[in-house]
């Protein structure tokens, strides 16, 4: 009982006590606000500052990508090097099997029989928001991470080759043979297993912000490839997006793709 | 019901050592050619990046689907209650493992990377067909084991119809898993259909039987046991009926087709432009593999043991000639990214992809065929699966 009484005399009634908790109330209340209102930036700033290896990807981002057709040259080759140089594999124009060859992008030449108009674009992984890739791979290696890219894990693929079978891009390869010296210490690949467009996930995770390719073309001077978070309405893809009217390849399957087309 | 008396066979002569040394000569071809593909990957057979699947998925599907439909002469012994069909069943129930046996070894030795078998065994996916089939396949095994324990040891036989029924059951829903593998990509205009599962489920009755009955009648014959014509010919009338079935949903299949603008063009690759696919497609799948055989089985012919046998080697070429038309025709065809639209590039967009099987795999299938049928001749000599007799007389005894 006495142990009673002596708690009810610490009770808020004590007007000391009362100002005491309201202090730390509010500077508790501040610091939360603050907090709140500081935090999206420090996410941005991490975003694209790249993260640390322990930290998760945030599906707050939606990493894609946005191809305007109309300004993709005819002959220009230059995000399919890009790609190559910056991921390790061998251009097909290189390989002793060009059937056999990987590759992660490529130029697609297209016309419309009828009226003859000629269209050229870059063809790679669409990073599907339901990949079917992910869907049929029995092991779990087909993966789409949170923020939109879809990988394939080195570790679990048993090259069963059912993503290839599923992906309706026929945007994955098989490695055929094995590998040469020119891979890259952060784009593991290896025989025997799928690969694919990783939207250059190395270079995101370090922060460059932007794709091989999509560097190569601004440098080439087309600015056919613009890169980012679709999910951030202030990000210049986005703000592409909203002004370009722009399709998705084979709409018609509703994977919701993350690779964007103006001009087709 | 008469009782009948079951034998091992001998299998001491030197024909059956010869066979035996046959089979094995397949399999250890089988066995090089796996590792060879292993060593040098998947550069040195003749799939690629636009044909990823090639011809060891024609006869890994192929002895899958008929390992189901092996199975059907058990089931309709003791799912059915016909009594003329027990003294086969535990034939039927052997070559179906030894077929699922074959056809599982070439699926695997065919991956990438084969040697990562114990990720597939440890990693699942559910939304998966491929995941959905390990599980079935596995379980296949375990039933129709069981199954076959119940028919060999009496004292376990009176869960006979319970195993037999469950086991039918398992494969009817294996089967769905194996066309479902097919019918459940959206990406190839050939596939992505309902109608790939039953379809595979009656290819699975007509192939199955097919392989049954040649296996049964060599087994009678190598070992000097009578089969008497009662047998055959039940046998016989039941495979023109799978037979026609399949020519029915094949049918159906392509006329479905044929009547969606969007599918025309590639049914025209098959049907009418697509080279060895269509010539595959007419000559080995629809005359080879199902007119012929019904022309044999149904006209006086069909009542000679050795035009059955034709009829029968008809209808299992016939079947692999569907699959390589179901497997690599639908794959040849290119991709559709942009309908109305012509496209090129570096990746052979646009393009008729051709496909040259190479040695190792044409081996590497033929080694799943000889596993099979040297896992039954195996089976044969110690187990006891054949009756000693199946003359007509023993035969109609079991109908009374």
């Amino acid at each position: 009982m006495s142990e009673l009484k002596s708690m009810s005399d610490n009770t808020p009634n004590s007007p000391q006590l009362e100002s005491q908790q309201r202090r730390r109330f509010i500077g508790a209340a501040t610091a939360t606000a603050a907090g709140l209102a500081i935090a999206p930036g420090v996410m941005l700033y991490e975003v694209a500052h790249g993260r640390s290896e322990d930290e998760a990807v945030s599906s707050a981002v939606r990493w894609g990508m946005l191809v305007d057709a109309t300004k993709c040259a005819t002959g220009c080759n230059d995000c399919v090097s890009a790609c190559s140089t910056e991921n390790g594999w061998t251009s097909v124009a290189e390989s002793k099997h060009p059937k056999q060859a990987p590759q992660w992008i490529r130029k697609l030449e297209l016309q419309d029989p009828l009226t003859q108009m000629e269209t050229n674009l870059p063809m790679m992984c669409q990073h599907c928001a339901e990949p079917p890739c992910v869907d049929v791979c029995p092991t779990g290696a087909s993966f789409k991470r949170a923020d939109g890219i879809v990988l394939v894990n080195r570790h679990t693929c048993i090259g069963c080759r059912y993503c290839m079978m599923a992906c309706p891009y026929k945007a994955r390869s098989l490695v055929h043979e094995s590998l040469n010296d020119t891979q890259k210490p952060d784009v593991p690949r290896g025989i025997g297993c799928v690969e694919a467009c990783t939207l250059c996930v190395q270079k995101i995770d370090r922060g460059d912000g932007n794709t091989a390719c999509a560097e190569a073309c601004t440098a080439a001077g087309h600015n056919a490839l613009l890169f980012g978070d679709m999910n951030d309405p202030e990000s210049e893809i986005s703000k592409r997006l909203r002004e370009l009217p722009t399709k998705q390849v084979r709409a018609d399957l509703n994977l919701n793709l993350g690779v964007r087309y103006h001009g087709i | 019901m008469a009782s009948i008396t079951f034998r091992e066979v001998e299998g001491s002569s030197l024909k059956y050592w010869l066979l035996f040394g046959f089979f094995g000569l397949f399999v250890l071809f089988g066995a090089l050619a796996w590792n060879y593909m292993h060593h040098h990957g998947h550069v040195v057979t003749g799939m690629d990046n636009q044909i990823v699947w090639g011809l060891p998925h024609v006869f890994a599907v192929f002895l899958i689907v008929a390992a189901s439909g092996a199975l059907n002469v058990a089931s309709i012994a003791s799912v059915f209650n016909k009594p003329m069909y027990k003294p086969l069943a535990p034939l039927s129930a052997v070559l179906s493992l030894a077929l699922m046996l074959g056809g599982l070894l070439v699926l695997v030795l065919d991956l990438g990377r084969s040697d990562r078998l114990i990720v597939a065994m440890t990693h699942f996916n559910f939304k998966s067909m491929f995941t959905w089939n390990v599980f079935l396949y596995s379980g296949f095994f375990g039933l129709v084991g069981v199954y076959l324990w119940t028919m060999l040891d009496r004292s376990v036989k009176t869960y006979s119809k319970a195993a037999g029924t469950a086991a039918f059951i398992w494969r009817l829903v294996l089967t769905t898993g194996t066309g479902s593998l097919f019918g459940f990509l959206i990406a190839r205009e050939l596939y992505g259909t309902a109608m790939l599962a039953p379809m595979f489920i009656i290819m699975s009755f007509a192939y199955g039987l097919a392989v049954y009955l040649m296996v049964l009648a060599a087994a009678y014959a190598w070992t000097g046991r009578t089969l008497g014509d009662a047998v055959m010919m039940r046998l016989k009338s039941l495979l023109v009926v799978f037979v026609a079935a399949v020519l029915y949903f094949v049918v159906v299949h392509h006329m479905t087709n044929l009547y969606f603008t969007k599918f025309h063009a590639v049914e025209a690759f098959i049907l009418r432009d697509g080279g060895i696919f269509t010539t595959l497609f007419w000559v080995g799948q629809i005359l080879v593999g199902g007119v012929i055989p019904l022309i044999i089985l149904l006209s006086a012919l069909g009542k000679q043991r050795t035009w059955i046998m034709i009829a029968c080697a008809l209808v299992i070429l016939g079947g692999v000639a569907q699959m390589y038309v179901t497997i690599i025709g639908a794959q040849a065809y290119p991709l559709d990214l942009f309908p109305g639209l012509t496209e090129k590039s570096s990746f052979f967009d646009g393009e008729v992809h051709g496909y040259s099987p190479s040695m190792p795999e044409l081996f590497l299938g033929l080694g799943g065929v000889a596993i099979a049928l040297l896992a039954t001749t195996f089976a044969v000599k110690v187990l006891r699966l054949l009756p000693a007799s199946l003359d007509d007389a023993t035969v109609a005894k079991l109908e009374h």
